[in-house]
């Protein structure tokens, strides 16, 4: 067993470390975690792809550079912790599912634009009537000619309003199970019809609902095989576990907790001093190194080309619930400050945690909630009989 | 296991995979397998855990009158198991702490009892990192063939795992230490023959200078041992030192600068009790997941219900992630100086977890757990003194948090 990282992968930290220092500052940070600065995210994520970095995993043949799966990890980690926005659903999803299942021309199409940070693309699964029972969704795509026509309407397509396209997932066989009547698009969301609602969310970022009316989308933009689209969606998740959740925004959260702490006195009495304080925190770094353990085992499986599925499930229970316990006993330790949004002159680092603690309400039940996780750790990894 | 030798870290890399795989989604060299001796050693101790000391045995031995079993602990020596850390200098083996995880996690499975963690881990490595070459000479190749059990003996009425704690004294008489004192809760005290015990032999404003760490025989004049029953059955004792005349050449380390010494032991000590317990919550895990599968009620198993579902999945990553904290604290003990506030961190949570592992199995088992004749209790028994032994979360939390914030003053 050995925990170690080999020094060549240390050196590439230190890379991005650097790189990060020079291309994306603190007040940059800030504007992304308050919901502005697209454009210096874009800017940024071109930088990235201009130092190959971006689809580093991807095979060189697509505008990868074929890295592996613990630099990856390592680059996902570094990105993370510095708040940065590399990670997108054109590299994670969008571009692995081409490369196994799209034609030679929608490779040749997207996959060097994905790479090069010149498109984003929004994710249109969620239907406001097909949550967790996402094969239910009913946005039709019915074949007319060269094209198909869309109808009906997405939820938390968060992307939407700034990304060139959709990455949507239809019903074009309504009399077929439900698993086997869906099918995948690229819809370039400048199209005819389309109508991009916002939806505020409460930890400052926007979210969005998207409207299909009549949306003419050209044949030559089905992905793979048409009904085969609920297995796509099912293997794109898997890749996107292939850019590891990694617990980095975790361990950023609680250094810059432990910082504030470290710094704070009240009425000249340190807060790092206090009983309770000592107390919570090392609970908090204890669950931590916990996150990091069951993700450096998913990392180590999928490196040795095994295929998490509960093990993953897994970590995203466990990260995201302490999540919620770290943002709400970082808020709780800093006393009354702990209230102050961002903005405010007396908010202790700025109103982070204020906003974390709301922004924490969300990954246990996005992307798959914790019950659910819980469900398939049961069943799928524990063979206990389905309910 | 020559690979994991103990002194010499740069022999990690052997277990490394070469960097430049080809195939792009290889290469993470950070390995989370067992090497194949450790596959070995554990097999073995499942093996012989299984055949030669099932729970039916473990019970009797556990109200037997001396609570332990020559029998046993003379076939684990024949294994090599007390001489697992022990040099190949000194006839032992010269495994590491991993070595040793995955032996205790075996120990801990089948609630074995034996002195293994009392003799091969802390006995052991406090002589061969800390005594003399004397001490080293004489005592580390009878450990290692099992003729000396040794148990650590710091706590005192006091129930303190802090300096402050140790009012033992230990005084210079002429070229002899006299020492006088109570210990209590000294795990393997019942049957030991050699007692590693922390004394004051100064007083001094800092709680941690002063202290002396000693070896005395059990079986001196003026020793006197009398067994504590606990939930666990790991033959505690209370033991009373009345004017106990020792040589001075049994000091371990040096006069006064006992209390690292002492620290580290308990790390190593609450290391390997984590090891056991992440055993023993595996055990506790599987039987409960088995119940699940077969109970039936309502027509159906008990194990389709989502609420049981979502129990069991709790204990899955409860018992998994103390796995992995208690591999990686072994790790980091065996490759850097300082492992402090990794084992600490891992008592924090392997104790916690394991409480919960063992209070969800009752709930699934529901009554049939609750009798004496199932195997559970044994386990909720092992639980409160684990959780307890070498530190509560609360006690290791001060450590984290020392590391963390700095002292406290």
């Amino acid at each position: 067993m050995d925990f170690e990282l080999p020094a060549n992968v240390e050196e590439f930290r230190q890379e991005l470390r650097a790189f990060l220092k020079e291309e994306w500052p603190p007040d940059k940070r800030e504007r992304i975690a308050s919901g502005d600065g697209y454009d210096d995210e874009r800017a940024f994520r071109r930088k990235l792809a201009q130092r190959g970095w971006l689809a580093m995993s991807w095979p060189k043949e697509y505008g990868g550079q074929g890295r592996s799966i613990l630099e990856q990890y390592i680059f996902s980690e570094e990105m993370a912790y510095h708040g940065a926005p590399a990670g997108t659903v054109g590299v994670g999803q969008v571009g692995p599912t081409l490369m196994r299942y799209g034609s030679e021309e929608q490779k040749a199409r997207f996959l060097p634009q994905i790479a090069a940070g010149e498109l984003d693309f929004a994710l249109g699964y969620t239907e406001p009537e097909a949550g967790t029972d996402l094969a239910s969704l009913k946005t039709r795509a019915v074949e007319d000619g060269d094209d198909f026509v869309i109808n009906g309407s997405k939820i938390y397509t968060s992307a939407a309003h700034r990304a060139e396209y959709v990455w949507l997932a239809t019903r074009t066989d309504p009399e077929a199970p439900k698993h086997r009547g869906i099918s995948l698009f690229i819809v370039d969301l400048k199209s005819p019809g389309i109508t991009v609602r916002p939806l505020w969310a409460m930890a400052d970022g926007r979210t969005n609902q998207t409207f299909y009316d009549n949306v003419r989308v050209p044949r030559e933009n089905l992905i793979g095989e048409l009904n085969r689209g609920w297995y796509y969606v099912a293997h794109a998740l898997d890749f996107e576990r292939i850019t590891v959740f990694t617990v980095a925004t975790l361990r950023a959260g609680f250094d810059a907790l432990v910082a504030t702490i470290k710094e704070a006195a009240y009425d000249g009495r340190p807060l790092r001093a206090e009983p309770e304080v000592r107390d919570t925190i090392a609970q908090l770094s204890t669950e931590l190194e916990v996150a990091q353990m069951l993700s450096y085992r998913v990392a180590w499986m999928i490196s040795r080309e095994q295929h998490p599925n509960y093990e993953a499930s897994m970590l995203k229970v466990f990260a995201t619930e302490f999540m919620q316990r770290l943002y709400h006993q970082g808020t709780r330790l800093l006393g009354l400050y702990g209230q102050l949004t961002p903005g405010s002159a007396w908010a202790p680092a700025g109103g982070r945690f204020e906003r974390s603690h709301r922004a924490s309400v969300m990954p246990t039940f996005g992307a798959g909630s914790s019950e659910i996780q819980r469900n398939i750790i049961a069943t799928r990894g524990l063979g206990l009989p389905r309910s | 296991m020559a690979c994991h030798a103990v002194s010499a870290p740069s022999s990690r890399r052997c277990l490394r995979a070469p960097w430049d795989i080809p195939e792009h989604r290889k290469g993470l060299s950070m390995e989370l397998g067992l090497t194949e001796t450790q596959e070995l050693l554990r097999n073995s101790a499942r093996n012989f855990f299984e055949n030669e000391c099932p729970l039916g045995r473990v019970r009797e031995i556990q109200a037997s009158q001396e609570g332990f079993s020559r029998r046993e602990w003379e076939q684990a020596a024949a294994l090599g198991w007390p001489g697992l850390l022990v040099a190949e200098t000194y006839q032992g083996s010269g495994g590491n702490l991993m070595d040793a995880v995955i032996l205790l996690e075996e120990v801990g499975r089948a609630l074995a009892p034996l002195p293994l963690a009392s003799t091969a881990v802390v006995g052991a490595l406090a002589l061969q990192e800390f005594g003399t070459e004397a001490q080293r000479a004489t005592l580390l190749p009878r450990i290692a063939v099992g003729e000396s059990i040794i148990a650590l003996a710091v706590t005192e009425p006091s129930a303190s795992y802090h300096a402050d704690g140790i009012r033992t004294r230990a005084r210079l008489v002429g070229d002899r230490y006299i020492l006088d004192g109570t210990k209590l809760f000294v795990r393997d005290g019942t049957i030991a023959d050699l007692l590693l015990v922390a004394t004051r032999t100064e007083d001094s404003e800092n709680p941690e200078h002063g202290i002396t760490l000693f070896l005395v025989d059990a079986h001196a004049r003026g020793v006197g041992v009398t067994p504590l029953i606990t939930s666990a059955r790991d033959r505690q004792a209370e033991i009373q030192f009345s004017e106990v005349a020792v040589p001075h050449d049994a000091v371990v380390g040096t006069v006064g600068g006992g209390w690292p010494v002492i620290r580290k032991l308990i790390d190593l000590a609450a290391l390997s009790e984590c090891a056991e317990m992440v055993g023993a919550g595996q055990r506790v895990f599987e039987t409960t997941l088995d119940y699940a599968k077969t109970r039936v009620q309502f027509g159906r198993p008990i194990g389709s219900f989502q609420s049981l579902q979502h129990k069991v999945a709790d204990m899955a990553i409860d018992i998994d992630s103390s796995r992995f904290i208690t591999y990686y604290a072994a790790w980091k003990a065996d490759t850097s100086a300082d492992a402090r506030a990794d084992i600490a961190r891992t008592k924090v949570w392997v104790s916690d977890a394991f409480r919960r592992i063992t209070r969800e199995a009752h709930q699934v088992h529901g009554g049939v757990g609750f009798i004496v004749d199932h195997d559970l209790h044994l386990f909720f028994g092992r639980e409160k003194t684990a959780e307890l032994y070498m530190g509560t979360p609360s006690y290791h939390r001060m450590a984290v948090a020392e590391a963390i914030l700095g002292p406290a003053g």
